[in-house]
């Protein structure tokens, strides 16, 4: 198991050095810098804006700023913003929480309801049922987010008045961040509506970043179901006498979920580039808003350093999926 | 009374060329200790017909029968869960693919203790007593390691040890034993047999083999019937049957034989019989 998990490690350090390459060289290629954007309307002199590309050490060889950002790296030191001056960690550590929990919602949904709806599917196999669950799925699947977002905007924001439109809370709710997740602090503080208010606000973003995952985990989980209650082993379930729900939920649905966890470790990559779009849709003040943001003010410290961050959170999560396997699928473990 | 009674069971899949018939009218009954051969070539519904009476066909089948009993109990008049109350526990099945019939994701014991906790009251400790027991009884070595095996651990004998364990788990007064031993190889072959032949006069139960090997029918069978294309051909004592086959297809049969074969080439039936033939004397 720890040769496993050992060799699981080392191929996570090229994936981080071409990460890396690709976080620092993909930002640059983008026309304009961050100095003329900090000047905005007004003009700056070519002998300021040298004077501040020196200051900020963006006018040395392309090769040293990588060396010297990749040095820093290895120390934990992930750079400051050239915007706010602040430490990209900091900013991440702020806002990573506000992200967490609109992706672990969306998750939560996306598994809670695309598994047994694929595994419905799966069972009455070329019934209407099957046919309108896959349908929705693949239309679920089809739908641009951010025109999937406004449509909810208008429809459950605007035209019912059921949901807020924008933020975590309501401006009404004030109180200390303990966990940084919205709903957890809002019980905590113990004050009434609180809750409720974090909930109504969470709501439409999870339902647009949980359709895509949705709508590919229902599918993976059909037809995962399907290759699995044609094996030899399900029909010695049904011959022990054992209960449909036993032999599909126990049975079968532990065999079918071995390709399902490796999607859905797969999706997370999906979700956290789906958070960027939700989260600028919904105003939602996460690491996905901070990075469009930092992109549009060439602020080159954020994007790099969210892109290093967001690139280890998916390999990390990846790494619990590859273990999550081992132990599901006892020949890999063996 | 018959353990097992069917007749004229008839079992229909819908395809897309419309309905496929692939069991026309068979009727067997088996007692209380008897061995029943079922003998036939690749698609003569044999294994068809017995998880029909089983109720393990998948939900595009179209089973019907005059009568299919089982200890007098009307099986198609059950309910499902009454079913399910005979199915593992009265009537067990083991399969001709040991490997593949038991559960990757699942420990050995797992499987054979979950038929004890579906059918019996027995406590965690008193089934585990029981699954190591049963395991001793069909020749697994250190069973309390055993247990905790996974499938892809054990070879294809020692599966299939399993799976007959885990089918004589509840002692079921019939077992099916559907093509038991043409997946492993021939040494283990005799060794499963004669485990199978001997646990069936211990529990005096009643036992129908599958098997397209006329072989194992000769060592194990009491009475043969024979089947072609869904449709029952001969139904005989195992002596008269080889001794005196009446029908043509069983006479083909028993001459494509290896050990029967004249020269260099193995005798095949369908080179010498038409299905009109072999049709002309079946039994219904």
């Amino acid at each position: 198991m720890f040769r496993f998990i050992f060799g699981r490690l080392a191929v996570l350090i090229p994936t981080f050095l071409g990460v890396s390459l690709i976080a620092f060289s993909f930002i640059r290629l983008l026309p304009g810098d961050p100095v003329m954007l900090m000047s905005g309307e007004r003009v700056m002199s070519p002998e300021r804006h040298t004077e501040l590309m020196h200051q900020l050490g963006l006018d040395r060889p392309m090769y040293i700023q990588y060396f010297d950002y990749l040095g820093g790296l290895l120390t934990g030191d992930f750079g400051s913003s050239i915007v706010t001056k602040r430490p990209v960690l900091d900013d991440f550590v702020n806002l990573f929480p506000a992200t967490l929990e609109l992706s672990l919602c969306a998750i939560i949904v996306a598994i809670a309801l695309g598994i047994p709806a694929g595994v419905l599917a799966a069972v009455k196999r070329g019934t209407w049922l099957d046919q309108s669950l896959m349908g929705v799925a693949l239309v679920g699947y089809s739908m641009p987010i951010f025109w999937w977002g406004l449509l909810l905007i208008i429809f459950f924001s605007g035209y019912l008045g059921w949901t807020p439109v924008s933020g975590r809370i309501s401006l009404m709710y004030f109180f200390p961040q303990v966990t940084g997740f919205m709903l957890i602090d809002s019980l905590i503080s113990g004050q009434a509506g609180a809750f409720k208010s974090a909930l109504s606000y969470l709501i439409l973003p999870t339902v647009v970043l949980a359709t895509i995952p949705l709508a590919v985990i229902a599918r993976q989980t059909r037809s995962a179901m399907l290759e699995v209650l044609g094996e030899d082993y399900v029909r010695t379930a049904r011959a022990k006498g054992l209960s449909p729900f036993r032999v599909i939920g126990v049975h079968a649905l532990r065999n079918a979920m071995i390709p399902v966890i490796t999607t859905i470790g797969l999706q997370v990559g999906v979700l956290l580039a789906g958070a960027i779009l939700t989260e600028t849709i919904f105003s939602w003040p996460g690491i996905g808003k901070w990075m469009v943001d930092s992109v549009f003010k060439r602020d080159y410290a954020v994007v790099q350093g969210g892109l290093m961050l967001i690139a280890a959170v998916i390999m990390i999560v990846n790494l619990v999926v590859d273990l999550l396997y081992g132990w599901v699928n006892p020949r890999i473990r063996h | 009374m018959p353990l097992l009674e069917v007749k004229n069971l008839t079992v229909e899949f819908q395809t897309a060329s419309g309905p496929f018939r692939a069991v026309d009218g068979v009727s067997l009954k088996v007692d209380e200790g008897e061995v029943l051969a079922i003998v036939g070539e690749s698609g003569s519904g044999k294994s068809v017909s017995m998880l029909a009476a089983m109720g393990l066909l998948p939900w595009t089948a179209k089973v019907t029968a005059d009568v299919l009993t089982f200890n007098g109990r009307d099986m198609q008049a059950m309910s499902d869960s009454d079913r399910r109350k005979i199915i593992g526990k009265d009537i067990a099945m083991i399969f001709q693919e040991p490997i593949a019939s038991l559960n990757p994701c699942f420990t050995v014991g797992f499987q054979i203790e979950e038929v004890l906790r579906v059918h019996t009251d027995l406590g965690r400790k008193a089934r585990r007593d029981r699954a190591i027991e049963l395991f001793q009884s069909v020749g697994i070595p250190t069973p309390e390691e055993r247990l905790g095996h996974f499938p892809h651990q054990m070879s294809g004998g020692q599966c299939q040890r399993v799976m007959i364990a885990t089918a004589l788990a509840c002692n079921p007064k019939l077992l099916i034993a559907d093509e038991p031993t043409t997946a492993l190889d021939v040494t283990i072959q005799k060794q499963i047999l004669d485990l199978l032949m001997k646990l069936q006069a211990e529990y005096g139960m009643g036992l129908i083999i599958i098997t397209h090997d006329m072989g194992v029918v000769a060592e194990t069978a009491d009475r043969v019937i024979v089947q072609y294309k869904g449709r029952q051909i001969e139904s005989a004592d195992v002596l008269s049957l080889f001794e005196n086959p009446k029908s043509v297809y069983t006479k083909a049969l028993l001459s494509a034989l290896p050990e029967n074969a004249v020269g260099g080439r193995l005798p095949t039936i369908t080179e010498k019989l038409t299905d009109a033939e072999i049709f002309a004397g079946a039994l219904r």
